[in-house]
């Protein structure tokens, strides 16, 4: 095997196939943004602290600057259009927009995808274990507390 | 952020990731990417080669020893550590990496890069400085194993030499010893400012500092709280001043992380 600077990768996103040559420098998230114009998933700080891309990669929420788009090859990546695929919102959507669970919405995205994950692996989470699913999403507007009551309405069917 | 032109490759053997490693003189292995990714965006790095290791299965066991201590593969993530029903052996590493960073970056972060980064305020160094594990490297000449005075070598450096890769942690068993852990981060679960892991058997303390020299810092003492504060104070320390806190001020947290980490393994 010889290294190579760039390669074909096929990535399924949403449940929908793309294939596209990337160079090997290309972060996921340019690739989702940039290449396949999911722009969705936000860059904010581009250190891998404030979460706002974070997408869910074969099961499992991660930060999407700080993995190679190569790195993605042969997988299934979930963004946030993925949660309404119909034009329908997801109940965390819902839930965030009754709560007045975000203001600016930079950080949205890639908090819904950290509360997806945590409600795909924990249906009944504690407020606790909201507000530790979400650590490594930071918002600026919202101070978290509504953000964290929408999580656990939307956990509970929607109900208060 | 667009990265400096790199090449990339993914091997499915450690023996390819050697070969790799050891055939491009500017290879850098890529495990989690949860440091290096951010390290090579601010150009404080400039790998000419990336050797991911996702690929590498044999990296990602986790086993009991024979003798009831636990073998560790160098891709496991922080998330998978966690998660383990046989880290239990050792309760206190499971415990640790709950307390790195966050969900996202646990999902991603691997022990060995946690380890191999030897950053002097990452969470792991210390404490497997203190529960006496090894480590385990692979290069193109074979497999030698070190003991952590051996490993970590200077900040940002340990002994896995260019062109090699560490492979393996290995935590002997308990064996009727308690460990502990204590930090003051920024932030819950955030940077740590000072840390300390400590082992307790019988008595006698075997406690690591971390963030207050360029590698953990390996204390003996009994576990009576003056004994721990005295060796603490006679430890040979060199902590760093920054916005957070000043060299005197680690110094005096030393001391405080050192005794609550031996008195939660005191129990």
């Amino acid at each position: 095997m010889e290294p190579v600077r760039g390669q074909r990768i096929t990535v399924e996103v949403n449940g929908e196939r793309h294939e596209r040559d990337v160079e090997a420098r290309r972060l996921l998230v340019h690739f989702l943004r940039d290449d396949l114009d999911l722009t969705g998933t936000h860059v904010g700080c581009d250190t891998g602290n404030c979460g706002a891309c974070t997408v869910i990669l074969n099961g499992v929420a991660i930060k999407s600057c700080m993995l190679l788009a190569v790195q993605a090859d042969g997988t299934s990546v979930e963004t946030v259009e993925g949660l309404s695929p119909d034009g329908e919102l997801h109940p965390l959507q819902e839930a965030f927009s009754s709560f007045h669970a975000l203001q600016c919405g930079y950080c949205t995205p890639g908090m819904l995808m950290s509360a997806k994950h945590l409600l795909d692996h924990n249906p009944e989470p504690t407020e606790g274990e909201i507000r530790r699913a979400i650590q490594g999403n930071i918002c600026r507007c919202t101070g978290y507390v509504n953000i964290v009551e929408a999580i656990a309405s939307a956990a509970k069917g929607g109900r208060r | 952020m667009l990265l400096a032109e790199v090449e990339y490759a993914r091997p499915s053997t450690v023996e390819g990731a050697v070969r790799l490693l050891s055939s491009h003189a500017g290879a850098r292995p890529l495990a989690g990417g949860q440091t290096l990714t951010n390290v090579m965006k601010a150009r404080a790095a400039a790998p000419d080669v990336l050797v991911d290791l996702n690929d590498l299965e044999e990296l990602r066991q986790i086993s009991r020893t024979a003798d009831g201590g636990l073998e560790l593969g160098a891709m496991v993530t922080l998330s998978e550590l966690i998660r383990s029903p046989d880290a239990d052996a050792r309760p206190i590493l499971a415990e640790v990496a709950a307390q790195i960073a966050d969900v996202q970056v646990r999902n991603r972060g691997t022990i060995g890069g946690n380890i191999c980064s030897n950053d002097p305020t990452n969470h792991l160094p210390p404490v497997v400085a203190a529960l006496g594990a090894t480590m385990t490297i692979r290069g193109p000449d074979g497999e030698r194993t070190v003991t952590a005075e051996e490993f970590f070598v200077g900040v940002y450096m340990t002994a896995v030499a260019p062109g090699e890769l560490m492979t393996k942690l290995t935590v002997p068993a308990a064996d009727g010893a308690r460990d502990g852990f204590a930090s003051i981060p920024i932030g819950r679960d955030g940077t740590c400012i000072c840390n300390a892991a400590a082992t307790v058997e019988d008595g006698q303390a075997r406690i690591a500092l971390g963030c207050v020299a360029a590698v953990p810092v390996v204390l003996s003492s009994t576990a009576e709280e003056d004994a721990v504060r005295e060796a603490v104070r006679g430890a040979d320390l060199d902590p760093p001043s920054d916005v957070h806190a000043s060299d005197d001020y680690r110094r005096h947290l030393a001391e405080v992380v050192a005794l609550r980490a031996v008195q939660q393994a005191a129990g």
